[in-house]
């Protein structure tokens, strides 16, 4: 569980992070999802408390980061694949982020089996590529056999084979229990694992929803549709009281899940159909719709929230 | 686009629980792993397998070693081949100075590596999750560093004394006594891994390799250098000042052969660099816990 409580954080004037209030519930995935430069990283440093909030407060399990005793058993994460001392053995590095916690031994040999990392566990991590480098990161994450894991882009330079495993990995991780949460841009890669999904966009929370609601309030469904008797089809869908939307290259486009009814009429009337197909927009163009929305939202904001009338303060407070 | 049916084998208990006011106890996997209440201990020994995991430690480490003893020896064997003039009355151990001088230069980079390199790495991040206590991170690597640095440079130094000794012995010097011997091996060992410890507080303000260790070496060399092209008459008092209390004299003083009459005598120079020191330790904490990493 990570409670963000009005977290914010500024680099003088300009603002990383704009009061998000979120939580992260166990035992589901939950996707961080923003464009690049959104403020991901920067609330994921300070749920770690490796950066200061410039107000607000972020709890894990109900404490402050940099009060855990015990935090790799608490917390795993995968931050930059390249927080690592590039002379130093993958061995040598798990084994010293081990000893800090007093995680026993083996755990090392254990995580390095897991991610893939057993036959390369002696060679310097500055040989490793993206991907040897984001597994052994993954490896760091689960030394401690942690409640809670968080992942910044874990998906970066990994080949599809390791890119199906991370996905499978998150979600066991999310069905024994533990709090799974991962950042990423890519929608089309959230869609396939988070279970709930917190967007931000210029560091302001966006939408805060299960990925199921998210998909039915922003995917677009509509119908394709392809005649030679255009204007016949035209007469015939108009008289039912369905829409049609030009959608160029001679295609139609009918908003909803109409197929089976448009079907129905040409069959009736004998128009010949060459596409009738049932569609979905795509989640990554919601996505990019919601996150649009932001940028023009801060773009064009008026001036401040009309000031209060005087007094309004201190006869409110009484 | 399917939609998706969330693995929420503990949802149903769950979900109340966690809307309960925090600070309740927290629902979700439990690990099979012991969970330990971390103390200095665990942060010395993760310090520990971290500076002997790397290979600049064993360079650093072993050039200094090989610059002591070679210097060391070669100047004895020097000094032996023309003990003719003059050598009569002096103290042998006061000829491990320049490879000390020298090797001190190995010492201060090991120093700033050991904290700066793990920013430019991006390390630090690391650590700093491993062990949310920023002093006690700071606390560990000075502690394992200086203990490293002052072990081996007492093994060389006290090598090299016990050389030049047995060399020279018979070429006139007179017999270091107990003090001497003291100072010539237990007295500037302290003083080069206190030396090196600065560096090491130095590279985690500075948190930048290159930059930290020119600061150091400059820290060394410039007064010295400086005061030697002071030729002016009314900054007499300024050029005095950087000859007695410059690093390369305050190492002297421990060899008994100091650069100037006035100044830092005796153990003294080890108490200037410890208050530097504990100066410098102030400074990387208040740093280390204002800065984000």
């Amino acid at each position: 569980m990570i409670e963000l409580a009005g977290l914010t954080k500024r680099y003088g004037e300009k603002v990383a992070v704009d009061d998000l209030t979120f939580s992260v519930r166990p035992g589901i995935v939950t996707g961080f999802l923003g464009p690049n430069g959104a403020g991901k990283s920067t609330t994921m440093r300070m749920i770690l408390g490796l950066d200061h909030p410039t107000a607000g407060d972020v709890r894990v399990d109900g404490v402050h980061y940099r009060r855990l005793k015990d935090p790799l058993t608490r917390i795993g994460a995968l931050l930059d694949a390249k927080a690592v001392h590039g002379g130093r053995s993958a061995y040598h590095h798990l084994l010293c982020l081990a000893q800090s916690n007093g995680v026993p031994e083996r755990r090392v040999a254990e995580v390095l089996d897991t991610v893939g990392l057993t036959a390369v566990a002696r060679k310097k991590a500055k040989g490793f590529s993206l991907g040897m480098g984001q597994r052994l990161g993954i490896a760091a994450a689960l030394l401690g056999d942690p409640r809670i894991l968080m992942f910044d882009e874990p998906v970066n330079g990994l080949d599809p084979e390791g890119i199906h495993w991370i996905r499978n990995l998150m979600k066991s991780l999310a069905a024994q229990g533990r709090t799974v949460f991962v950042s990423s841009h890519l929608m089309s890669e959230m869609a396939l694992t988070a279970d709930h999904l917190v967007v931000i966009g210029q560091g302001r929370l966006l939408a805060d929803t299960s990925m199921a609601d998210f998909i039915r309030q922003n995917a677009r469904s509509y119908v394709r549709i392809r005649s030679p008797q255009r204007e016949r089809l035209l007469d015939v869908l108009h008289e039912d009281g369905i829409t049609v939307v030009e959608a160029g290259a001679g295609a139609l486009e009918v908003e909803g899940d109409k197929a089976g009814r448009i079907g129905e009429l040409a069959a009736r009337y004998g128009i010949v159909l060459h596409e009738l197909s049932p569609r979905q927009a795509s989640l990554e163009e919601a996505f990019m719709q919601l996150t649009a929305q932001a940028v023009e939202y801060h773009a064009h904001t008026g001036p401040d929230p009309a000031p209060q009338a005087w007094g309004a303060g201190w006869k409110g407070a009484e | 686009m399917s939609t998706h049916q969330p693995p929420m084998p503990q949802a149903p208990a769950a979900a109340p629980d966690w809307q309960a006011a925090p600070g309740g106890s927290y629902p979700g996997y439990t690990s099979p792993i012991p969970v330990v209440r971390t103390h200095l201990g665990h942060a010395l020994a993760s310090e520990w397998t971290k500076i002997k995991s790397v290979r600049s430690t064993v360079w650093t480490l072993g050039v200094f070693m090989l610059l002591v003893v070679g210097i060391g020896v070669l100047t004895a064997s020097v000094v032996n081949a023309n003990s003719s003039n003059g050598v009569d009355g002096q103290n042998a151990l006061q000829f491990g100075f320049f490879g000390l001088l020298l090797g001190s230069m190995c010492i201060i980079t090991l120093g700033v590596l050991t904290t700066a390199s793990e920013y430019g790495t991006g390390m630090i991040r690391t650590t700093m999750t491993a062990c949310p206590s920023r002093v006690r991170v700071l606390a560990a690597k000075s502690v394992v560093f200086f203990a490293l640095a002052f072990v081996v440079t007492l093994a060389t130094s006290s090598f090299v004394a016990m050389v030049q000794v047995s060399m020279l012995s018979g070429s006139g010097t007179i017999s270091p006594t107990g003090g001497e011997w003291a100072k010539a091996t237990l007295g500037i060992s302290l003083y080069i891994a206190l030396l090196g410890l600065l560096s090491l507080l130095i590279g985690s303000i500075i948190r930048h390799s290159a930059g930290a260790i020119t600061i150091m070496i400059g820290a060394v060399l410039a007064p010295l250098v400086i005061a030697l092209f002071m030729a002016s008459q009314s900054l007499e008092k300024v050029r005095e000042w950087l000859l007695e209390y410059s690093i390369p004299s305050q190492m002297s003083c421990f060899y008994d052969n100091t650069l100037s009459r006035s100044g830092p005598t005796g153990w003294d120079p080890l108490w200037i660099m410890l208050g530097l020191t504990a100066a410098a330790f102030a400074g990387a904490y208040a740093l280390l816990q204002k800065r984000d990493v």
